[in-house]
């Protein structure tokens, strides 16, 4: 007779935060500091490592063990622990255990160099359950250093990065494509690729965010030098245009946006809680007028707060309501009220830069044709077919 | 059937949405890092009874006294969930937690 078995692996997906209704229940994002030990050129958050206006104001242990409690009690299955780094949090230990012996996941966003012998060891032993996320500036001291801004830096990685995997703690690496490393992605690609958890070409961010607090008009403009053209973007993305076509294929299949003048159409997880207790709708979206103050309130209260009146919210900005409203790109295009708000100030506002960026992907694809506007094309279900059949003759 | 069994220090065991959820929390627990686990009704209830206190005699009597089944298939049911939750560190003998 076989053996009977009483015990599965689960996949937490199933699970919505609140039957039906709810927000998918799968991730809280924890932003423990805004304060960073890098100074990347290209950063839309960090503050200072030292800066005390910041460290005064962040939460204390005890506040955040009340909010990862509530959020357990939620039903939340992962929070990401990111910043700033946070490992500049003295207390990062003491929360990341409290948060796994809650039973939650935690996804850590770390640049790794505050990566100690105890740190590794914490993270071996209790592992997270989830990937960790090692950002990497560079392949060689001279560039990465001139990203962060921080001499020693480099070194400091690398130690972290070593200590990992020594320890064999599960972590992937990200890059961001910037002038200093620009002519290290194959060589950054190559050494990904001995890292048995990456089974893909690492990402690399190019399209780089303005600040979300709009607080320094100086770091903005840098941010925007930092970045690619649309054209360069689409080249890098389209190093192997088959499995890029064939991804923004399937990508077209699952997405398709009716015209609507809804705001929000994402499905982000239930939000984040930034460093000094607001929850707000997403990591990036810190318009101060969708923030709640957990310390005010439940985490329930502020969660069904922020996706109710998400939901409701509708676009006035004309332009928006011209392109944007009917485009068949939204989802495809990075532009979402986050980054309107980062780069004007307004939740609706076209953000041209990620206009021009979505145009030339879809151009590559054969979705838009040269001098169209997306928003004007009325066969965009043809010609999504038609990159399918492409695809599968392929 | 006299052991006494306790939930293992290298799990946490959740509720969510009515379905008992169990977490590794020290390594090696799951066969991935990434591991959570999940148990059908028989086995949820027998986790329930697993209180580092009742012995599985009393927890088969328990049982049976409850559901009016054959004791010697919910013997089976409880010595087989047990094993499995040893196999996998989910639980300790009480007496060596």
């Amino acid at each position: 007779m076989p053996e009977r078995t009483y015990v599965f692996h689960e996949s937490m997906s199933r699970y919505p935060l609140w039957k039906g209704e709810g927000p998918p229940a799968d991730r809280l994002d924890i932003e423990l500091t805004e304060r960073c030990n890098n100074a990347c050129i290209h950063c839309c958050i960090n503050r200072p490592a030292g800066d005390r206006q910041s460290r005064a104001r962040e939460l204390d242990t005890k506040a955040w063990k009340e909010i990862l409690g509530q959020a357990a009690g939620l039903g939340v299955m992962t929070v990401r622990f990111t910043g700033g780094e946070p490992l500049l949090r003295d207390d990062f230990s003491e929360l990341y255990l409290f948060a796994r012996r809650l039973g939650l996941r935690v996804l850590l966003f770390t640049n790794a160099r505050l990566i100690t012998p105890r740190i590794a060891a914490l993270l071996a032993d209790t592992p997270p359950l989830e990937e960790i996320e090692v950002s990497v500036y560079g392949m060689r001291r001279e560039s990465y250093e001139a990203v962060t801004g921080v001499d020693g830096s480099y070194a400091e990685f690398g130690r972290g990065v070593q200590l990992l995997l020594a320890r064999k703690v599960p972590f992937v690496v990200k890059g961001a494509l910037l002038p200093p490393n620009k002519k290290e992605q194959a060589e950054f690609a190559a050494w990904a690729s001995t890292n048995p958890r990456m089974d893909a070409p690492p990402a690399c961010a190019m399209f780089f965010d303005l600040r979300g607090r709009r607080d320094s008009a100086v770091k903005n403009s840098r941010i925007r030098r930092q970045r690619v053209s649309p054209e360069e973007g689409l080249a890098i993305l389209t190093r192997d245009p088959e499995r890029y076509r064939a991804e923004m294929a399937e990508f077209f299949e699952k997405f398709l946006p009716r015209p609507s003048d809804l705001l929000f159409t994402c499905e982000t997880g239930p939000g984040c809680v930034d460093a000094y207790g607001l929850f707000q709708p997403c990591l990036s979206l810190r318009h101060p007028g969708l923030t709640f103050d957990v310390k005010r309130g439940a985490l329930k209260e502020a969660v069904a707060y922020g996706y109710t009146r998400l939901k409701e919210m509708r676009a006035v900005n004309p332009l928006y309501l011209k392109r944007c409203a009917r485009c068949f790109l939204r989802g495809f295009c990075e532009q979402c009220p986050a980054k309107s708000w980062s780069e004007h100030g307004t939740l609706d506002r076209p953000v041209e830069y990620l206009c021009r960026v979505a145009h030339a992907q879809a151009r590559f694809l054969g979705l838009v044709m040269k001098e169209e506007h997306a928003w004007e094309v009325r066969d965009s279900v043809e010609r999504i077919e038609n990159l399918k059949r492409k695809v599968k003759a392929s | 059937m006299d052991m006494v069994f306790s939930h293992s220090d290298d799990v946490v065991s959740r509720e969510i949405d009515g379905a008992l959820i169990i977490v590794p929390l020290t390594a090696g627990v799951g066969d991935m890092e990434d591991d959570l686990f999940s148990m059908n009704e028989t086995g949820t209830e027998i986790w329930n009874l697993l209180d580092g206190k009742k012995t599985i005699r009393e927890i088969v009597d328990a049982l049976a006294g409850q559901y009016r089944a054959d004791a010697g298939e919910i013997e089976a049911d409880v010595s087989g969930i047990v094993k499995e939750l040893l196999k996998r560190r989910m639980i300790v003998e009480a007496t060596a937690a």
